[in-house]
């Protein structure tokens, strides 16, 4: 089962990431892990967090623009090489990662084209897959 | 389509009978700004034109242009034509960049000028007893108490709102079963932006026109105003030098705004060089007033650009039409020698159906050469987690810039409702190198 993943778009300027934490923070949701990637004017943040369709209610009515998309999230021993296995796993079955980021819990988030063969190659692999 | 006339003779008079009418009233008007105002009497003494002896409507073009400097040079009265006791009305410019134009109007000016624009609003298929909401600005500003007159010339039930106020405006459409909306444009937008983020359906409002004016506006944005707003939106045109709105509007069919040639005689004119061009061809628009008692202009250079129609209308109408204005001749911009036009870039933005009718036109200098940004709002429905989405976005927009235009311009996502909506006139070109600030 994929988890549900929120990206929000961000002006590159000063305070907004600090604005989306600050209703994260109001609205009682947990964020328990995200990622930033940026072009030159504006960046897109990826979160996970504990109530999707809640965070995204109040990011909307606070006048940002949002999106949700499937991605997998796996928990991966905190140890020498446990990150290679996923790779391994995903480059042997020609599956190329789109992106990629940690969350608490030493849990991964990845994006990958074909998630469902790729959700299926990891757990016969052993990896546990969380849902939320 | 229903087709009428609210006076036939005049609006479909034959090209011979306007001009000789336009040359006994522009003979009258000569006479009158001679007597009475200095500024004009030296102009004709000096370009040999004698109003006593005025026969030929071509001696016009041997009068010099009276331009917005030559109003604010005699500012406040010194244009007026006739006395106070014969004024009844005075309306001023906001005079941010100098001292403000000052125009005034006689009782039978005023009365004109309703005349004129009731005449448009007819041939727009609007009628007595049609619900007006008038959110033109009330006050110096002509656009609110221009129309204000028109509408209830016509018979039709003025709400003088005015402007602003955007969620009562909303209400007092719903509630009032308001039929036409008049207003700018982009404020038009707003309403509907803000509308819909109440949950109104437009389409279900008893709303079924638009008299939009005040700024230039490209077709793309009426398809927009259309849909959203679920109107036919029209373009009424004027100045207050030459009266206000009403100058010229638009008919039924949408093909360029007739003047109301009975009381205007307009003309096109190259800018750099005051030569008249050819019909058809874009030139600064160029008008006179030959009914106007308080305070005539001849030959007043209004910068907006237009092509002139000679052809009689589908409507039957056979005053000469104005293309809808691309842009004033000082909205232009210069950027590394090529001349770019607002109207232009919204033509292009508003044809790709992601973008929302709000941008701006971010002007500056980097590395001392002239540089574009558009700023555009990022639309939700194009918006994913993937980051190339977005730069694929942004790049085909810059693409369609660079193939419409010729210039390579920066188009800069916003996030939403971050660009500023206007409750009047637009404003949407931004020039730091005037030291102006986004």
């Amino acid at each position: 089962m994929p988890i549900k993943q929120l990206t929000v778009f961000l002006e590159n300027k000063l305070g907004r990431l600090a604005e989306v934490t600050r209703i994260l923070k109001r609205e009682n949701i947990n964020l328990q892990g995200f990622s930033t990637t940026e072009a030159r004017d504006y960046g897109i943040l990826r979160i996970v967090v504990s109530d999707v369709e809640k965070a995204r209610e109040a990011l909307k009515k606070a006048g940002f623009t949002t999106h949700v998309a499937d991605a997998i999230c796996i928990r991966v021993e905190d140890r020498p090489g446990e990150l290679l296995n996923v790779l391994d796993t995903l480059s042997d079955a020609k599956i190329n990662i789109d992106y990629i980021y940690v969350i608490a819990g030493t849990r991964v988030i990845l994006s990958v084209p074909e998630l469902e063969r790729a959700e299926k190659l990891l757990i016969e692999k052993g990896f546990s897959i969380c849902a939320d | 389509m229903t087709l009428g006339f609210l006076n036939e003779s005049i609006e479909t008079a034959d090209k011979k009978s306007i001009e000789k009418m336009q040359t006994e009233r522009l003979k009258s008007t000569l006479i009158n700004v001679y007597e009475n105002v200095s500024f004009y009497k030296k102009r004709l003494d000096d370009c040999g034109v004698d109003p006593y002896n005025f026969k030929n409507i071509d001696e016009l073009q041997k009068i010099p242009f009276t331009t917005k400097e030559d109003l604010r040079l005699n500012y406040p009265f010194n244009m007026l034509a006739r006395p106070f006791g014969e004024i009844v009305r005075i309306h001023s410019s906001s005079g941010t960049t100098g001292n403000p134009t000052v125009v005034a109007y006689t009782g039978r000016d005023i009365e004109i000028w309703g005349e004129v624009i009731a005449r448009q609003l007819f041939s727009l298929n609007l009628r007595r007893g049609d619900i007006f909401q008038n959110s033109y600005g009330y006050g110096l500003f002509t656009g609110g108490l221009g129309l204000h007159y028109g509408i209830e010339k016509l018979g039709g039930v003025a709400i003088p709102v005015s402007g602003g106020n955007t969620e009562r405006q909303i209400k007092i459409m719903q509630d009032f079963l308001t039929g036409v909306i008049c207003c700018t444009p982009s404020y038009a937008l707003h309403i509907a932006e803000v509308g819909t983020e109440l949950g109104v359906d437009f389409s279900k409002l008893a709303l079924k026109a638009g008299v939009l004016g005040a700024e230039p506006w490209t077709n793309q944005i009426r398809s927009e105003i259309e849909k959203r707003l679920s109107i036919n939106a029209y373009d009424i045109y004027g100045l207050s030098e030459v009266i206000g709105p009403g100058v010229s509007c638009e008919c039924s069919f949408k093909k360029g705004l007739h003047v109301a040639e009975d009381n205007f005689i307009v003309e096109t004119i190259d800018p750099k060089t005051g030569k008249n061009v050819p019909e058809a061809k874009t030139g600064e628009l160029v008008f006179t007033t030959i009914t106007k008692e308080g305070m005539p202009v001849i030959r007043y250079r209004t910068k907006d650009l237009s092509n002139l129609i000679y052809e009689k209308c589908e409507c039957g109408r056979t005053h000469v039409r104005m293309k809808k204005p691309i842009g004033r001749s000082d909205d232009m911009l210069i950027i590394r020698g090529v001349n770019v036009f607002p109207s232009q870039i919204e033509e292009v933005l508003m044809n790709v159906k992601e973008i929302e009718p709000h941008y701006l036109i971010v002007v500056q200098k980097k590395n001392f050469l002239d540089f574009i940004e558009v700023w555009v709002e990022v639309p939700e429905n194009i918006f994913s987690e993937k980051m190339n989405t977005l730069e694929i976005f942004e790049a085909s927009i810059e693409h369609k810039l660079y193939s419409a235009i010729g210039i390579s311009i920066d188009v800069k996502l916003k996030e939403p409702k971050t660009i500023k909506r206007s409750e009047g006139k637009a404003k949407r070109v931004v020039d730091m190198r005037r030291g102006e600030k986004p």
